[in-house]
């Protein structure tokens, strides 16, 4: 029995980004995440702004019961309650837009600083180049887990505080890139017939350069949330977090690390959101990279 | 050989440089007191202040305190703000079981990395490769403060000893057994703090063995008739010894910052757990030197990691 596929042979999307987009919907993991990531925004998104509203949904974040305190997970607390009878599916709710906005708008922070650092270094090259290179390295020693603990530490722990200097920290990786992408680029002819028509720095490195250095940068940004959502954590469960009352997965655990032995459920369900979380981001973005990686097209 | 060592002696003192500039700016660009104990708190008298000051020299332009402290560090004069003790003398008690912690772990994230990439790279595309590679993501995404506060509590309820750094209590009856008590004592953390590494450097090997296996020198071993297992142990996987090598000077800085958290949770008392007690004090002195101490031995690593491309790579020229 033979069967034939009368799927008509679709013309491929013209542009690079739309063959990049077909060439990501065909990674099953990859889509699966993306779509995980959108819903974790969307919970993020949803439970913050009832919080604001006063709306206790599924129940008051911050709402204590001494008298249901360190259930096991049942028909009301469907994920148990804490030692202060805190429900904590809706703690878990509530904290997930700290993760989310501490991964986004640090890895915003981070990249501002490593493209501009790695396109000045990599259209002057020189000096220049070497200089920032040089910079670059020397922080790439400094243990950055241990780096950010200190800062936040002698800062103090507030959201804003934990989100610059993670910030400020990780932008290094991006610098090298956007560097490496740049001493390429700006030997491809049309950078050169760009130069050869009079067009100066800034317009080639905005209308040129950065452009085409995007896919990988985009790659990078959506690598870097989990790292941050992950260095929150720790500090939070180092106590050097988003301060209580206000909820976050890592403070979940700092709180529950006591009553381990009586109540595992304040352990392992924020542990797995945020494996999850920086699971489903890791994920989309190798899918991503898969995506993007034109070494064929250039050729 | 010699000209290359100079030369990258020469760059290792710039980023020292820099380094040391890095570990000064933690301290004297943190906006706000710069008092421990804060500015206004009334149970401190001016006296103390004024010490304090001239402990940091503060009361300096900023040129000259960064020289004065950097020459503090240097000649063992700066002292903790805790406990008066020289810094560099709590550093250096430190050190032996910060190594075995920091280099047991690096030597499991290179080993077992090099074994899981070539597993996926040997079947790449296929499904083994492809639950090899969500693995290595969940080992990157699992937050190793949790997976060490789960391991411990469970060992330690198991009556399994495994805090600190060797057992409490049992008198062992020979060198081997001590050896042995201490090595346990190691790996436990270490293993946990490989978890991570052991994925990044999977992924590392997987990406250069497929590269590798297109290139021209494969085709010609497969053309001439050899099995594909000798192709791939004997030909490709010669090179990657350099990312096995690059693992090195990536992995380090992430390993020694995520034993900050692993070695207080296994009461392990390398630099971390020092580290983690001089934040929770505001110890100034402390924080700068180990800052600064840390990224030293990264460089130190970084250098003996580029002496060793030249030693196991024909390739790489030493100019």
């Amino acid at each position: 029995m033979i069967t034939t596929t009368t799927e008509p042979l679709a013309l491929a999307p013209a542009t690079p980004s739309g063959r990049a987009w077909r060439r990501f919907r065909a990674n099953r993991i990859g889509v699966a995440a993306l779509v995980l990531v959108i819903l974790l925004a969307l919970v993020a998104l949803v439970f913050f702004v009832l919080d604001r509203l006063g709306i206790p949904f599924p129940m008051d974040p911050d709402m204590t019961n001494l008298e249901r305190k360190l259930l096991p997970p049942n028909s009301i607390n469907w994920l148990g309650t804490d030692n202060l009878g805190r429900d904590v599916l809706s703690r878990l709710l509530n904290g997930a837009y700290i993760s989310l906005t501490v991964g986004f708008i640090a890895v915003f922070v981070s990249l501002s600083i490593g493209v501009t650092v790695g396109a000045i270094a990599g259209y002057f090259g020189k000096w220049v180049d070497n200089l920032i290179m040089r910079v670059v390295d020397a922080i790439m020693c400094f243990p950055t887990f241990f780096l950010i603990l200190t800062a936040v530490a002698l800062l103090g722990p507030s959201i804003i505080n934990i989100i610059v200097v993670i910030g400020l920290v990780s932008w290094t990786g991006t610098a090298r890139l956007v560097r490496a992408e740049f001493l390429t680029l700006r030997e491809a002819p049309y950078v050169q017939a760009a130069r050869a028509l009079g067009q100066r720095g800034p317009k080639i490195i905005f209308r040129h350069l950065l452009p085409n250095a995007a896919a990988p940068i985009l790659v990078t940004a959506v690598l870097g949330v989990p790292e941050a959502i992950l260095a929150e954590a720790g500090l939070s469960f180092l106590g050097f977090g988003v301060q209580p009352p206000q909820a976050t997965w890592g403070n979940i655990i700092a709180d529950g690390k006591t009553y381990i032995l009586d109540a595992w459920w304040l352990i392992l369900f924020p542990g797995l959101a945020i494996l999850v979380a920086a699971l489903s981001f890791y994920l989309t973005g190798d899918a991503l990279r898969q995506a993007v990686e034109t070494r064929s097209e250039r050729q | 050989m010699a000209v290359f060592l100079i030369r990258r002696l020469l760059v290792s003192c710039v980023l020292l440089f820099f380094i040391s500039v890095i570990s000064f700016f933690i301290i004297t660009l943190t906006p706000g007191s710069p008092y421990p104990w804060g500015e206004l708190n009334p149970k401190i008298s001016e006296e103390v202040k004024r010490v304090f000051r001239e402990k940091f020299h503060l009361d300096r332009p900023l040129p000259e305190q960064y020289a004065l402290i950097m020459r503090d560090l240097f000649t063992g004069r700066l002292r903790s703000i805790k406990d008066e003790r020289p810094v560099l003398e709590k550093i250096a008690e430190r050190l032996p079981a910060t190594l075995a912690l920091n280099l047991g772990a690096l030597a499991l994230s290179l080993s077992f990395g090099l074994m899981l990439g070539i597993y996926g790279a040997r079947h790449a595309g296929r499904p083994p490769d492809m639950i090899t590679s969500v693995l290595a993501f969940v080992f990157i995404a699992l937050p190793g403060f949790w997976v060490s506060y789960l391991v411990a509590i469970g060992l330690v309820q198991a009556a399994v000893p495994i805090l600190g750094t060797h057992t409490i209590g049992v008198t062992f009856s020979n060198g081997a057994e001590v050896f042995l008590d201490r090595w346990w004592h190691v790996m436990m953390p270490a293993s946990i703090l490989a978890i991570g590494g052991i994925a990044v450097q999977s992924r590392f090997i997987r990406a250069s063995m497929i590269e590798t296996l297109r290139e021209d020198y494969i085709r010609t071993a497969r053309a001439k008739g050899l099995d594909e297992n000798t192709v791939f142990y004997h030909h490709a996987l010669r090179n990657s010894i350099r990312p096995l090598i690059t693992g090195i000077g990536m992995l380090l800085p992430a390993l020694i910052g995520g034993a900050v958290i692993i070695e207080n949770i296994f009461a392990y008392p390398g630099m971390g757990r020092l580290g983690y007690e001089a934040v929770l004090e505001r110890d100034y002195p402390t924080l700068v030197a180990l800052n600064f101490v840390t990224a030293a031995l990264v460089l130190l690593g970084n250098l003996l990691a580029d002496l060793l491309y030249a030693v196991v790579d024909p390739r790489v020229r030493l100019e």
